[in-house]
């Protein structure tokens, strides 16, 4: 597998992030020496085995539909850049 | 409508679930408190913070997906979806993509513009809700999180439906259901009950699926089905002007009652699904789907055929009585004290749905319980009191709390079936209406109606008016 500048691009844009051409560049050869490291799996024959779902061989970890006191929106709000009448303020997204 | 084009619609609908609690931790799930008082690090997505799945929430997947013929997967996992919005404070949602709970179910519909047929549901899956954002008129838009969290089901039908019509005939039998199986309030203007649509056209005898748009903000059954009426003149219009459909997410405008491109969202969706390693797997064995299972209410649509085959009711009888719970509920406990079902049927639909609307009460509160409408219907049929006389019954007790039985006897209501009685009062509206009479023998039958009438007067409606046509008709004809 080849990554490819354009996919490295690609994936920063989806997390937001804003490359310079020399990070894009750089980045490119440390994603494609990692997923080459990964790429090594593929020699393995996995048909039978079923899919990982979860590093810890547990199920089932559950709560009861019980109600615990909430923190309250003071302290929702505490570290907010932005807040008002009890909401979090962020720049105006329009639907 | 051209009839050229065949549309075809699928249906996603989410299910706000009615556990206390939120699906990943203890917040309470309570509609209409102050912004962001429901909130704690985990459905603030704090760092750290780690979810612990509702077991409730597993409870009502398991219900819904019976009542829909689901099979219920013996292993299920959750999802990250990663998308970026400021309603989603951790950045991803915790759902489920590959292996959901529940898979291949269906639901059989009908109607009277549209031949019976089966819909099929791909899935139904559990998921967190997101924040409530606001534009109100500050400089920003504002994030309330309360509802960040909140248990969702989405039930995801395949594209079977091929009009409007069929798409709310599926909707309204699947809202029937969570509401009765108590899983959701059904409340669609609060949002517990959310339907988006995906709606294409194709050219008749096509097999492949033409372009679909999503359609959103649809939160009543009739504007769903305005919204895709009109999507589906605009797609055939499009077309048929030489153009193409792009696939796109198109909100609908209720005032105006067109449906608009959301500019923004056009690129497509990369949601880099993975296994969320915050949460062990699923593991739901038979001994608890069957748990679920003998804890089942009765379906509606059980309950209709029971109505229509065991009771002999009429199919429009059916669906009334059992379009909502309490209301079969109500017919339930008083076919089983008063054995016949036609009488039953007329009143609850009749008397009891009528007071019950009029006085603004729900009708597990309404003061003439089945026990005691029970006792009116029995009076009815003994030919104590008259079906018209009933009703004053109904309305004292409604008042009053009094059986039938005292309310009758208090108000001295029992009809008047002596013969020797009536023939009294018949002779003094014989003698009172000489012309009439002579009029009636001379062959104008419709007096009869005005005889029955005088006799029901001056016997203040107490006379059983069977018993007073039956009398009439001897003595007139003499």
């Amino acid at each position: 597998m080849k990554i490819s500048e354009q996919d490295v691009a690609y994936v920063a844009g989806l997390a937001r992030l804003s490359l310079t051409p020399e990070e894009l560049k750089t980045m490119t050869g440390k994603m494609d020496a990692m997923l080459g490291y990964v790429d090594k799996l593929n020699e393995l024959d996995t048909d039978a085995i079923v899919p990982t779902a979860h590093a810890v061989p547990m199920a089932n970890a559950f709560r009861g539909d019980q109600v615990i006191p909430s923190s309250g929106s003071a302290a929702a709000l505490a570290n907010a850049p932005q807040g008002t009448d009890g909401c979090f303020q962020v720049p105006r997204v329009i639907e | 409508m051209n009839t050229r084009y065949e549309t075809v619609i699928g249906l996603e609908v989410h299910v706000q679930l009615t556990t206390a609690t939120k699906i990943f931790c203890g917040c309470s799930t309570a509609f209409g408190q102050a912004p962001n008082s429901q909130t704690c690090p985990v459905c603030l997505g704090l760092p750290g913070a780690l979810p612990v799945l509702n077991r409730e929430v597993v409870n009502a997947a398991i219900k819904a997906g019976l009542a829909t013929n689901c099979r219920i997967a013996p292993y299920s996992i959750f999802a990250r979806k990663n998308y970026f919005y400021p309603d989603l404070p951790k950045g991803y949602q915790i759902s489920q993509f590959e292996l959901p709970i529940c898979e291949h179910g269906w639901l059989d519909i009908g109607g009277e513009e549209f031949a019976a047929k089966r819909v099929g549901i791909t899935r139904i899956h559990m998921e967190e809700d997101a924040g409530k954002l606001l534009h109100g008129s500050s400089a920003g838009s504002l994030v309330d999180l309360n509802r960040a969290c909140t248990p969702l089901l989405e039930v995801v039908s395949e594209p079977d439906m091929r009009s409007a019509a069929e798409a709310i005939a599926y909707l309204k039998q699947l809202h029937q259901i969570v509401v009765y199986l108590g899983v959701c309030d059904g409340n669609m203007e609060e949002g517990s009950f959310r339907c988006d649509a995906n709606v294409s056209v194709r050219p008749v005898g096509q097999v492949e699926l033409g372009t679909r748009a999503e359609l959103k903000n649809l939160n009543s059954f009739r504007f769903i089905k305005q919204a895709i009426d009109f999507e589906v003149e605009r797609q055939i219009e499009l077309i048929e002007d030489g153009g193409k459909v792009i696939q796109e997410t198109r909100l609908f405008d209720p005032d105006a009652g067109v449906t608009r491109s959301m500019r923004g969202k056009e690129q497509a969706h990369d949601y880099r699904y993975f296994p969320d390693p915050d949460l062990l797997p699923l593991e739901v064995s038979d001994v608890w789907i069957d748990e679920v299972r003998a804890a089942l209410p009765e379906l509606p649509g059980q309950k209709r055929q029971r109505y229509e085959e065991a009771l002999g009711l009429p199919a429009y009888d059916a669906a009334v009585l059992a379009a909502e719970r309490p209301v079969a509920e109500y017919f339930d406990a008083l076919v089983v004290l008063h054995k016949n079902p036609k009488l039953c049927s007329n009143w609850v639909m009749g008397e009891v749905l009528g007071a019950v609307k009029e006085n603004d009460v729900a009708i597990v509160d309404c003061p003439v319980t089945p026990t005691l409408l029970a006792g009116i219907l029995k009076r009815i049929e003994d030919n104590t009191i008259s079906g018209k006389m009933a009703k004053t019954v109904f309305t004292t007790i409604w008042q009053s709390g009094k059986s039938a039985d005292e309310v009758i006897a208090e108000k001295g209501l029992k009809q008047v079936s002596d013969s020797g009685a009536l023939d009294a009062i018949i002779d003094e509206v014989i003698a009172a209406n000489p012309t009439e009479v002579a009029e009636y023998q001379g062959g104008k039958d419709k007096l009869m109606g005005f005889f029955v009438g005088q006799v029901m007067k001056a016997s203040k409606g107490k006379a059983n008016p069977g018993l007073v046509n039956q009398l009439l008709k001897e003595r007139l004809s003499a």
